[in-house]
C-alpha cells in the first residue's frame, strides 16, 4: 500500500491528533459561521446528523449558531443503518435513534452532518433516506473531516479539515457527549475484524469503531 | 442471535433486549412518515406458511416483511397442495426450491417448526406450534409492557386463563423470567398442564387475591376449539371466577395495564368494558407493537445473513 508523503508517519504504528479540543470547537465555530452565511441566516435550515458522533456534532453546530445569531435551528438525528448496501457484507448492526424534528423536512433546506467523509456511501445512504422522509428544498452536507478515497461522486459543502489519509488508515473522531474528550485522530491501520474480508471493494468502515 | 427463532427460551437476555431495542428504534425512524417502507430486505424473500387460522399473526408478519421491502408469499394449507396430502417435508422442500430466505410458519402440531429448521437452509420463524410456543408474541408483550412501564426487570405480571392450551403463556413466561419479570400463572386447576411447577413462575388458584400486587395483568383466550373434554362446569362460572370485569380491573393498582393477545371471548375471560377501557387496555396497542417487533426479528435474523445459499445470489 503507497503512502502519501502528507502522512509521515503513518504505518509506523504511532497515533497522531490531528485537532485537539480547541482546534475542534474552532472548526465547529468555522462551520457554524459558513452554514449561517451559504444559507441566507440558516432561516428555513434543518441539521441533521448522522449517529453517533454526526448528531452530536449537529447539536454542537445548532447550539453554535443560536449563540451567534439567536436562532434556534431545527435539529434532528437520521439513522442510516437500514439503508446500508453493505449488511450483508458486514452483517447486522444495531440501529441509532432516529428523530426528525417536528418541523420535517418538506420545503426546507437540510444540512445533513457527518463526522467523517471517506467512501461517501454513508452519505448516499442518507439521501436515500431522506428521500422516504419527504422533499427538502435542497440538501447540503457537512462534515468535520474530509479524507478523501470517494467511491460515489459526493463532496461535501462544509468540511472542517481535509486529511489526506492513506486508504487503510483509521481517522477517529472524539466527542466529549460520547467519548470523553473532543480529538481527532489519526491512527494506523486496524487488524480486520474476524470475517471481514479486506478484498472485497466497496466495504470498507466508514465510520471508525 | 441465533439463525432461527423457534422458541422463546432459546433467547438470551441480550438477544432479547437487542431485538426490543431494536424495535424501539424502527418505530422511532417511522414515525410520522409518509412513506412507511425501508428498503432494508430489498430481494430477499419471506414465506408465510400457515397450516391454522390466524388473522394478526400473518398479517402482521406480512406488513413487516412488507415496510422492510421484502418479497412475501402468501401460503395457507387451504387451497394448497397440502389438502391433497402433500407432506410438510415436502412443502417445505417445494418452498425451498424456490428460494426462501426466511419461513414463517404457525402449525397444530407442537415442534413442527424445529422440524421444518432441520430441512430448509433459511430462517425459520415460529409463528406459533400447537400449544408449545409463539416466541414473536411474547416479544411484542414485553415490548408492549416496556413502552408503558418503562422497565421489565422486577415487573409484576400475572398470565390468567387457558394456559394448559396456550402457546402464548409459554412464551410469555419464558421470555418474561430471562428479562428478570415475576410472572403468576392464575388459571382453575385442570387448565394448568402437567409440569408446571418446573416452569420459571408461581401458580396461584385465586385471581382477586393476585390482583392488588399486579404491573401487568394479562388475559388468556379460552380455546374452546382445542377443548375436547369439559375443562370447568360452564362458561358462566369460568367467567365468574377467572375473567377480568370492570370491579376486578379496580382491583388492580392505579397504574397496572390490562393485556389480551387476541383474539378475545368478550364477556368470557375478559369483559367488553375492560378490553375498550382507553387507559388499562393495551390490545390495540398490542397489534401495533407487533409490527415493530417483527420488523426488528427479520432485521436481526436477515439482514446480516450471507445470502449465498441459493440461487440467483452473487
Amino acid at each position: 500500500m503507497s503512502v502519501p508523503e502528507t502522512v509521515p508517519d503513518a504505518g509506523s504504528g504511532t497515533v497522531r491528533t490531528l485537532l485537539d479540543a480547541a482546534d475542534l470547537a474552532r472548526t465547529v465555530d468555522r462551520i457554524a459561521h459558513q452554514i449561517l452565511e451559504k444559507t441566507d441566516g440558516a432561516r428555513d435550515a434543518v441539521l441533521l446528523g448522522i449517529p453517533t458522533r454526526g448528531a452530536t456534532l449537529a447539536r454542537r453546530l445548532a447550539a453554535r449558531v443560536h449563540a451567534f445569531e439567536g436562532l434556534a435551528v431545527p435539529v434532528g438525528s437520521l439513522d442510516i443503518t437500514l439503508y446500508r448496501d453493505d449488511l450483508r457484507l458486514r452483517g447486522v448492526r444495531a440501529l441509532e435513534e432516529t428523530s426528525v424534528p417536528p418541523t420535517g423536512v418538506d420545503g426546507r433546506l437540510v444540512v445533513l452532518i457527518d463526522d467523517v467523509l471517506f467512501s461517501g456511501r454513508t452519505v448516499r445512504a442518507a439521501l436515500d433516506a431522506l428521500r422516504d422522509l419527504g422533499r427538502p428544498r435542497a440538501v447540503q452536507l457537512a462534515v468535520l473531516v474530509d479524507r478523501g478515497h470517494r467511491e460515489l461522486p459526493i463532496r461535501a459543502d462544509y468540511v472542517g479539515k481535509n486529511v489526506p489519509t492513506a486508504l487503510g488508515e483509521q481517522v477517529r473522531v472524539r466527542m466529549a457527549e460520547v467519548d470523553g474528550l473532543d480529538a481527532v485522530e489519526l491512527g494506523p491501520p486496524a487488524p480486520p475484524p474476524p470475517g471481514y474480508a479486506p478484498s472485497a471493494v466497496g466495504n470498507r468502515p466508514e465510520v471508525q469503531p | 442471535m441465533n439463525k432461527h427463532l423457534l422458541s422463546a427460551a432459546d433467547l438470551s437476555q441480550a438477544d432479547a433486549l437487542e431485538i426490543l431495542d431494536t424495535a424501539a428504534q424502527m418505530d422511532r425512524a417511522l414515525a410520522g412518515r409518509e412513506v412507511k417502507k425501508l428498503p432494508t430486505l430489498r430481494g430477499r424473500t419471506v414465506v408465510n406458511l400457515f397450516f391454522e387460522d390466524s388473522t394478526r399473526t400473518r398479517t402482521s408478519f406480512e406488513l413487516a416483511a412488507k415496510r422492510l421491502s421484502a418479497d412475501v408469499i402468501n401460503f395457507s394449507a387451504k387451497g394448497s397442495s397440502v389438502s391433497k396430502g402433500e407432506s410438510l417435508k415436502d412443502t417445505a422442500l417445494t418452498l425451498e426450491a424456490m428460494g426462501a430466505d426466511a419461513v414463517v410458519i404457525r402449525h397444530s402440531y407442537s415442534g413442527a417448526p424445529h422440524r421444518l429448521a432441520t430441512w430448509v437452509a433459511g430462517s425459520v420463524l415460529n409463528a406459533g406450534d400447537g400449544t408449545h410456543e409463539h416466541p414473536t408474541q411474547a416479544l411484542l408483550d414485553a415490548y408492549t409492557m416496556r413502552r408503558r412501564l418503562g422497565r421489565l426487570d422486577g415487573l409484576r405480571v400475572a398470565v390468567v386463563g387457558d394456559v394448559l392450551h396456550s402457546r402464548v403463556a409459554r412464551s410469555n413466561v419464558l421470555l418474561l423470567a430471562t428479562l428478570g419479570a415475576e410472572v403468576t400463572l392464575v388459571a382453575p386447576p385442570t387448565l394448568l398442564p402437567v409440569g408446571v411447577e418446573t416452569w420459571p413462575a408461581s401458580v396461584s388458584y385465586d385471581l382477586d387475591a393476585v390482583l392488588p400486587k399486579l404491573d401487568v395483568c394479562m388475559m388468556i383466550r379460552v380455546q374452546r376449539e382445542r377443548m375436547a373434554s369439559s375443562y370447568f362446569p360452564s362458561a358462566r362460572e369460568y367467567s365468574r371466577r377467572y375473567g377480568l370485569d370492570a370491579r376486578r380491573m379496580a382491583a388492580l393498582p392505579e397504574h397496572a395495564i390490562v393485556m389480551h393477545p387476541g383474539p378475545m371471548n368478550r364477556g368470557m375471560e375478559i369483559a367488553a368494558e375492560v378490553a375498550d377501557h382507553p387507559n388499562r387496555s393495551t390490545i390495540v396497542e398490542q397489534v401495533a407493537n407487533g409490527v415493530s417487533v417483527r420488523m426488528a426479528v427479520l432485521y436481526l435474523l436477515l439482514a446480516g445473513s450471507p445470502a449465498g445459499s441459493r440461487e440467483g445470489d452473487q
